[in-house]
């Protein structure tokens, strides 16, 4: 396979520093700038150990999605403040947007997986790497955290949130 | 969004752990765009021109570039170009220029305002006969400015060659007063 040169770590950064902190608010609400912070202080130290410069967007999704489920684990709550409308604009994704309020209350492996096919449309194969599962696990993550979703918004008391609004959930509780 | 804050406390946590091989910075000056690079051992490359330098510096000095304010070295260059500085007071990381050190560290010793040729520096380093030689080390001076290879001229007096191009080499010389305004 050609060798693909990595990039200065500057330019790695650049394209994805924006996008991580996205992801990590999605999956961690106010929590998510030590996290973010700490997903790319963990990829600068592994960088120059890095072999080459492939799937370096997968690589950082990965760490974080570790970041964020260490965090879940440690059984954090998530508290999540919707704004909706900002990250809409910003990732030009209006039907994610739809999404992203309602993934709150996933359980937290659910959730990346949602997430991560629905909002950053990660491939299996690597969300199952990111998720520390196979790709069947994470398809099956991704698809139950879809009907989860479904069941809420067709039950008449959805939440659907239209601008601001606080949920707060216990993380590794399974929603009934 | 990733604010300003945010990206300055990450840039600053990535130094204060040591995981940052060289950063950058680029400065405005009367010749335009200054690329600025330092390793933890100093200033190590300073670029009249600024597309593409991250790669150079990632293949010099690792993978791990960082921008970040280098506020000693923009501070001194001001004051050069103010007229107020006449040496710099800057650690210098020259392990790009092994073979080149003995000539930049006799070129770094050439005074302000005056000019030496190609020949006077290669006699210097011991070599008189390698003025051509000392010409294609002045043609890769990793640090022009500080490095002074401006001050280098034929041995008529012309100014030659300079890689920010030769009115930026008059503009040099015209500020330390080693030449008269055209």
């Amino acid at each position: 396979m050609e060798a693909v040169a990595i990039p200065p770590f500057e330019r790695f950064y650049g394209q994805h520093a924006a996008e991580v902190l996205g992801y990590l608010r999605r999956l961690l609400g106010q929590r998510a700038e030590d996290a973010w912070q700490e997903t790319f202080l963990r990829a600068l130290r592994a960088y120059d150990r890095l072999e080459h410069g492939r799937h370096l967007r997968a690589w950082v999704f990965t760490i974080a999605t570790r970041v964020a489920m260490d965090d879940l684990r440690a059984g954090n709550r998530v508290l999540l403040v919707e704004d909706v409308d900002v990250e809409a604009t910003e990732t030009g994704r209006p039907v994610y947007a739809e999404l992203e309020h309602l993934t709150g209350d996933l359980p937290p492996k659910e959730r990346a997986a949602v997430v991560l096919r629905y909002g950053y449309d990660l491939p299996y194969d690597q969300i199952g790497a990111a998720l520390g599962s196979s790709e069947e696990a994470a398809r099956a993550a991704a698809s139950s955290g879809v009907r989860r979703l479904r069941r809420r918004l067709s039950a008449p008391t959805s939440g659907r949130a239209g601008s601001a609004r606080a949920s707060v959930c216990d993380s590794d509780q399974e929603p009934s | 969004m990733l604010t300003p804050e945010l990206d300055a406390r990450f840039r600053a946590a990535a130094l204060a752990e040591g995981l940052v091989d060289v950063r950058y910075d680029v400065a405005e000056s009367p010749v335009g765009e200054l690329f600025l690079a330092s390793t933890d051992r100093g200033l190590c490359r300073i670029s009249y021109r600024v597309e593409g330098q991250e790669e150079e510096l990632a293949r010099t000095y690792g993978v791990r570039v960082l921008r970040m304010p280098l506020d000693s070295v923009r501070r001194e260059l001001d004051e050069y170009f103010e007229g107020h500085r006449r040496e710099f007071d800057l650690s210098l990381d020259l392990r790009v220029a092994p073979f080149h050190e003995a000539v930049l560290h006799e070129l770094a010793r050439v005074p302000y305002g005056r000019t030496e040729t190609y020949g006077t520096l290669a006699a210097k380093v011991g070599r008189p006969r390698a003025a051509r030689a000392v010409g294609t080390v002045m043609n890769r001076n990793p640090l022009p400015i500080v490095l002074p290879c401006h001050r280098i001229v034929g041995a008529n007096g012309s100014l030659t060659g300079y890689a920010g191009g030769l009115h930026v080499k008059r503009a040099l010389l015209e500020l330390e007063g080693a030449m008269l305004p055209s």
